[in-house]
Formats: structure tokens, sequence, C-alpha cells
């Protein structure tokens, strides 16, 4: 299973209050994980990408394993311990203020 | 009529106030949407308990939220606002062409007939309809591609369309407002529009009469005289008799003809509110007074409603969606600031007491008066 954290205005958008886990089909990357969040609440379209270019919104980061992977292509696969449920995908809201 | 549901959107988060028709004793439910700007609610004329809120977030984008319990609960709806074919370019604030893009939702305006068809005024600059619910939107894209879209540009706020008033004796008829491009007028349901800014006169344009690229900041209109409009812009207060065919300036003897927002008596056409501000680099009250201006007679004589308000050290806003009012048989006033207050005045701006005192800046305020 995939760990997926949301930042709090997301957990409550979901109404879930601690981290998301995700069956991810195939390779685990931005994209994979992304899709089957998306899949699995609806709701989180267009919140975290663009509705029809799928791009992230611009002040929100992905970070993992204490690592930015904000500039990662989509199809990059994500850490080892990503993929192995041991730590989580984090979806981050920019420090800019608000 | 058996009282009043003040629909308040603030910096974070909706509130809902609720009050008997003597309007003495509130209650406040909120905050929903904690952390998220609500830039407007409204509720739906065909079915108070049919509400809808634009909720939007610079980190997370648009969300509509519908509610179909008076706002007991709530669900998100389509979030989805795609312009038809190729945006194309407006001015950018230097005049330089700048690619249209979605930022959020200023106003959702409920059909007065069905409660599933809502209006949307978007930013950048466009108009959508719903008639399922919010789930999907479509453009109304004779608006935005009638030909003046090049020539408008954003206000300080964004080129956003802030103001939708349907005629409620011509269901045809539809106006809308855009900052900064002017006000819109379609006879025809949407297919077609033309610029009505005809008499406004604006000096950050290189040409102050021209057919588009003035600041309107609100527009107002009384049910039972629809061609009368009333309108706050950047600077002046504006009227019309003939839908927007002709504008005249109706300033008067305000203390300052700049401010944001304006509207209507419920019983009276020719009773107008709004809220002086000093200037558009000094948003706030003239004097730290915060005053709403009455004229009886559609404008041009105006009076300074104070009693109740604060009338030293006050620097706060009124913005354009902040004012509104009630149907009750003494007309409601309400209104919100930007530091957080909303006033009601039961008795027409006779007097004013604050309903609540310590919100988030307030973005819009709208009221349903309940059966």
């Amino acid at each position: 299973m995939i760990r997926v954290e949301l930042p709090p205005h997301l957990r409550r958008l979901v109404r879930v209050e601690a981290e998301i886990c995700l069956d991810v089909p195939g390779a685990v990357t931005q994209r994979s994980v992304l899709d089957a969040l998306e899949t699995s609440y609806p709701v989180l379209l267009g919140t975290i990408r663009d509705h029809t270019t799928k791009q992230r919104r611009p002040f929100l980061r992905f970070f993992a394993c204490q690592e930015d992977l904000s500039q990662d292509l989509p199809d990059a696969l994500l850490p080892d311990a990503v993929a192995r449920g041991d730590e989580p995908f984090m979806v981050v809201g920019a420090l800019a203020g608000g | 009529m058996s009282g009043v549901r003040v629909l308040v959107g603030t910096r974070k988060g909706a509130f809902l106030l609720t009050s008997d028709g003597k309007r003495s004793k509130w209650e406040v439910s909120g905050p929903h949407f904690g952390g998220w700007e609500i830039y407007h609610l409204k509720g739906s004329p065909a079915d108070p308990n049919r509400l809808y809120a634009s909720q939007s977030s610079g980190w997370f984008g648009q969300m509509i939220q519908r509610s179909s319990d008076a706002g007991k609960t709530w669900e998100p709806v389509g979030n989805k606002f795609s312009y038809d074919g190729v945006p194309g370019t407006h001015q950018w604030y230097d005049g330089t062409p700048h690619p249209w893009e979605f930022k959020r939702v200023w106003h959702l305006e409920p059909s007065a007939t069905d409660p599933d068809t809502v209006y949307a005024g978007v930013e950048d600059a466009g108009l959508f309809r719903t008639t399922d619910g919010g789930l999907t939107w479509q453009e109304v894209s004779g608006l935005r591609g009638h030909g003046s879209g090049p020539r408008w540009a954003p206000g300080a706020g964004g080129l956003c369309l802030h103001t939708i008033l349907m005629d409620p004796q011509d269901d045809g008829r539809m106006i809308v407002a855009i900052s900064a491009a002017g006000a819109f007028r379609t006879d025809d349901g949407g297919q077609t529009w033309r610029p009505i800014n005809r008499g406004l006169v604006s000096q950050h344009i290189p040409n102050p009469t021209a057919e588009v690229g003035h600041c309107v900041h609100r527009i107002a209109m009384h049910p039972s005289r629809p061609n009368v409009l009333f309108m706050q812009k950047h600077w002046d207060v504006m009227r019309s008799d003939d839908g927007g065919g002709e504008w005249r300036e109706v300033s008067g003897n305000l203390p300052s003809d700049f401010g944001f927002t304006i509207d209507v008596h419920a019983h009276e056409p020719d009773t107008v509110y709004v809220v002086p501000i000093k200037s558009d680099g000094e948003h706030y009250p003239p004097d730290g007074k915060l005053r709403v201006y009455r004229s009886r007679t559609g404008g041009n004589e105006w009076e300074a409603l104070t009693n109740g308000l604060p009338q030293q050290d006050c620097y706060v806003n009124v913005l354009r969606n902040a004012m509104a009012v009630d149907a009750l048989e003494s007309c409601g006033v309400y209104f919100g600031t930007t530091g957080g207050q909303v006033y009601g005045s039961p008795d027409a701006g006779n007097t004013w007491a604050p309903i609540v005192r310590d919100l988030p800046a307030v973005l819009s305020v709208e009221v349903q008066t309940l059966p």
C-alpha cells in the first residue's frame, strides 16, 4: 500500500484525519499515485493538479524521504521506501503566507 | 416572512447568521470550510434550502459547495471551469497581452425559478452556467467572445466578473459587470452581448470615454424597475434609466464617490445605499468614520447614516459583494467589513448594530428572507 499525506485543507475536504493508503497498480510514480488518489477521492480533481494539463499546481510541492520531488518528471519512479509503504508521499502546501 | 439568513463569505471560511423577523438576536454558524477563501455564497430564490458557495484557495484552486438543507451539510460539486476554445489574451496591467487563465469564482447567481441552474462569474473574466446543480459548468462564451475581450484589463483585485443581474421581467436579459472592462448586457439569454458603458468617464484609460476598460465595482437593480440601474464605479456613482444604454453621474454630495458596494432598498426603488471610501489608494472611510450613505431620490442627494456605526478611528473597507438587503416589511440592510464586522440595520439604515464583530475579513454578504 502506498501512503499519501495530504495538507490539512485537503484532509478536511476528503474528510480523513490521517494518512491515506492506496493500492497503486504498476510502477509507483507521481502520476500513478495521484491518479489512484483522484480515483479514490474525485473531490481532489483540480486541487493538486490542473484538471486538463495534469501539471502540479504552482503552490504545491511533493516531498518524500526528506527529498523535494516537485521538479521530478511525473513518470519518474518514486523512492523504493515509498513504493514499499515505509515512507509517505507528501503533498505539501508551499510556505507562502496566507 | 418569518426571518432572515445572512450568508457571509470571508477570507477564512463561511458563516451563516440567522434571526427571526425582529433581527435583534442572532445565531452564528461557522466557520464552514475553515481556512478557505469564500468569495461568495448565495441561496436559490426557488428553494431557500439550496445554497451554493464558492470556495477557493491560492494553493488548491476552486471548489463549489452545495447545500440542500440550508447550510447544515454541504457537498462539493463540479469545479472544472474550462473556457470555450482557445481563450486568447486580455491586457495585462501594463497593456501587454496576457493569456486568459481561470483563477476563481467571484459570484454565484442562482436562477429565480430553477434551483439547479446557476450562473458563475469568474476571474479571469468569464460567465459560466450549470443546469445540473453545479456538477458541470459550461461557459456562456458569447460574452468573452463578443470582440472587446482583448481590451479588458484587470483591476487591483484581478480581471473579475463580479456582478450578475437577471431581469425579473425579461427572461432573455442579463447584465454583468467586469473590473476593469465595464458593464455588458444580453437580451437573448446570453447568445449575444454588447458593452453598456456610454456616459462612464474613467481617467485610468487612455480614452476616458472608451467603449470598454472601465473599472465598474458593482451594479444594483430593483426588481420592480429593472431598467433603472445604479453603479458604484472605481470613482463615481452612476445611474442609468434605460438598462445601461446611457449613464449619468449621481454622486452629488457624497464625501467621496470612490467605493465598492451599492444596493437598493427592497421596497423603495429610489432608495440607494453606498459606503464611500476615501480613495483608490486609501481603502478606508473618509475621516475614520464608517458611514453608509442613503439617497431617497435615486441619487445626487445623500444623507449619512451613522447611528450605531463607529465614528472615529475606523479604517476598514467594505468590498463590492459585501452589502445586501432583506425583504421584510421594514427593510433590513447588512454589510461586512475587512475588519470582520457584519453590521445590520432592521430599519432601512436608520440604526445599526454589529451582528458579529470578529470574523476574518468579509468578502461577501447575501441575505435570504425566509418564509
